[in-house]
């Protein structure tokens, strides 16, 4: 019986579905001309682009020599008698981070209910807003450290300013859609007790929206920690500036310490956050049976938590 | 059961839950306490690390306000098409230098994608069994992210000269950096039933990772692969500030030499691309997403 399993299955019954059934089998001959053209012409670009950029060129080949060279120079790393200079720059571009997350975060809060279709009736101001959110983000960190260095002068407030504003224009889009995302339930009961519009917000829609909110605002203050150790190329403060002046001079074993301390502080801020969002702002796993997590103190939950994600 | 007893019994379990609760929110205000310390302390901290001033602010407000009204200037409603005209006068080569900045971005998304998708596979726990191997390509991929792409390029500068070649150096490799770990995080949710179907017919690593693997994170890499596409877009317009190729470059020398008028234009330029770009990104993902879950 040809139908009654697929061991069953002879080269007959295969050809005669073949047929009846040709796209199971395989694609059709015009798709895979269009696929096999499409790759095609996106291969000739990219190597048109190599061409371009130079990857072609003598140059190429024989800088990659010259590339080892100055990796084995920056190697291993020096300038350890300016590690305090380092480390205060250090601490100025988590500073800048911090204050600037902070002022976007909250920036943030009033304008991602203005662009929230289920919180701003008026359409043109709602999507007035989140256009403006998108300008906002689609000029880089270093553009806006760059326009503010003009205007303010040098130092940590412009970069501040620049961390602030991309700050505010990401996280309005983040915010919105979360607020976009509330049960209604609770804002109608809200409503039913006679609350106001301000207390609908408050009692009916921050509750539900605070833990997504602050997770935003943690991740975003992750990827502004970034940012500030590169704003100090354009002069608007942190570790950046410190990193330009000693590749610029050619002291490269300075620059890798300066990295490699980049690279620290990115990872530690990185786990830190990680840590405040998975345990403290995912809600209330006390009253939910887990008791004995709660308790205890919290430099003990930091280490418990080092302990199980350190194996 | 007698009905005091009931009663009782309803009144115990009243009183303990206020216990509980009365336990519960005094536990909570410690930590709301110790937390709300902690984030003043900080925040303290950081205004004084910072040299944070309200009153610089409010001076420098009105002068960046100012600044960048100066940029947008140069129109008129009587003259508006000659004044656009005139506003742009350096298009060509403004737009010679974004065309740059393009190739840039593509070339780097092309080849980092390349590079960090082959490696994403030894650098996934579940496919890898020689954990050396995992752990140095784990940790390499990591350092090539967290360094800053531009930092890549302030490095690469040294040997091969100003110009795009080092931007596309440093957007490549920090892309493999971020696509590799991206993707080997999607390597280790897959099902492994797969990879134990190829083995059992006798298929060897790669043939695992060809049928087994990637038909399963495709979808995801692509998805990914559009995202960085759009971030690299952004990161290719200020490579020009160190020298490292693009329309940065234009941009650096307007503000320096303070043609407001043309740090608005190609600000206007580098705006609208960066836009479309995200635009076409995010439907693109929303293609692939689709067919993701149409598969699936």
């Amino acid at each position: 019986m040809a139908t009654s399993g697929i061991e069953s299955l002879g080269p007959e019954d295969i050809r005669s579905h073949k047929e009846r059934y040709p796209r199971v089998f395989s694609r059709t001959p015009r798709e895979r001309i269009t696929s096999w053209l499409s790759w095609s012409a996106g291969f000739l670009f990219l190597l048109y682009c190599m061409w371009d950029i130079g990857f072609f060129s003598e140059k190429f080949y024989g800088s990659l020599g010259k590339l080892a060279v100055m990796l084995g120079q920056m190697f291993p790393p020096t300038g350890w008698d300016q590690f305090p200079t380092f480390a205060d720059a250090i601490l100025e571009t988590l500073a800048m981070a911090f204050v600037g997350s902070l002022i976007g975060g909250i920036a943030a809060i009033p304008l991602g209910f203005l662009a929230a279709k289920n919180m701003m009736p008026i359409r043109p101001v709602q999507f007035g807003t989140r256009r403006f959110a998108d300008v906002l983000r689609s000029a880089d960190y270093l553009i806006w450290g760059l326009i503010f260095v003009r205007a303010i002068g040098l130092g940590p407030l412009p970069g501040i300013m620049a961390i602030a504003i991309i700050d505010t224009g990401i996280l309005v889009v983040l915010y919105s859609e979360a607020i976009e995302n509330i049960d209604r339930k609770q804002i109608e009961g809200v409503k039913a007790s006679g609350g106001s519009g301000l207390e609908v917000i408050r009692f009916g829609v921050l509750p539900q929206v605070m833990p997504i909110l602050l997770t935003n605002a943690l991740y975003m203050f992750e990827s502004n920690v970034r940012a500030a150790t590169i704003l100090g190329i354009v002069g608007a403060g942190g570790i950046g500036f410190l990193l330009t002046d000693n590749l610029r001079a050619f002291e490269f074993s300075n620059a890798c310490l300066i990295i490699l301390m980049i690279i620290v502080l990115v990872y530690v801020i990185d786990y830190l956050s990680r840590i405040l969002r998975e345990r403290y702002i995912r809600g209330d796993d006390y009253l939910q049976g887990d008791e004995t997590q709660g308790e205890g103190s919290l430099i003990g939950n930091i280490m418990a938590k080092f302990k199980k994600s350190g194996s | 059961m007698t009905v005091e007893a009931m009663t009782v019994e309803k009144q115990d379990a009243v009183a303990r839950f206020e216990a509980t609760r009365s336990a519960y929110n005094r536990h909570k205000r410690i930590y709301t306490l110790l937390f709300w310390s902690a984030f003043a302390v900080c925040l303290v901290l950081s205004i004084i690390q910072s040299q944070f001033d309200l009153i610089k602010l409010a001076n420098g407000l009105p002068r960046s306000t100012g600044f960048i009204i100066k940029m947008y200037s140069a129109l008129t409603w009587e003259n508006f098409g000659a004044d656009l005209v005139d506003w742009f006068w350096g298009f060509d080569e403004w737009a010679k230098a974004l065309a740059t900045s393009l190739m840039m971005a593509f070339t780097a998304t092309v080849l980092g994608t390349t590079f960090g998708g082959l490696l994403s596979f030894v650098a996934s726990r579940n496919l890898m069994e020689k954990y050396w191997l995992y752990f140095i390509t784990r940790r390499t991929l990591e350092i090539a992210r967290t360094v800053p792409d531009i930092v890549w390029a302030l490095i690469f500068i040294y040997p091969f000269g100003v110009g795009p070649l080092a931007g596309v150096l440093a957007l490549t490799v920090h892309t493999t950096g971020a696509q590799g770990k991206l993707f080997s995080e999607v390597n280790e949710n897959i099902d492994l039933k797969p990879i134990e179907g190829i083995r059992a017919s006798g298929g060897n690593w790669f043939e695992e990772i060809r049928f087994a693997v990637v038909p399963q994170v495709l979808p995801n890499f692509l998805s990914y692969t559009f995202w960085r596409m759009a971030l690299n877009v952004q990161a290719a317009t200020v490579m020009g500030f160190v020298g490292a190729g693009g329309i940065g470059y234009e941009l650096i020398n307007a503000v320096k030499l303070l043609y407001f008028l043309d740090v608005g234009a190609i600000l206007l330029m580098i705006i609208g691309t960066v836009f479309a770009i995200d635009m076409l990104s995010e439907k693109c993902r929303h293609y692939f997403i689709g067919q993701e879950t149409l598969g699936g």
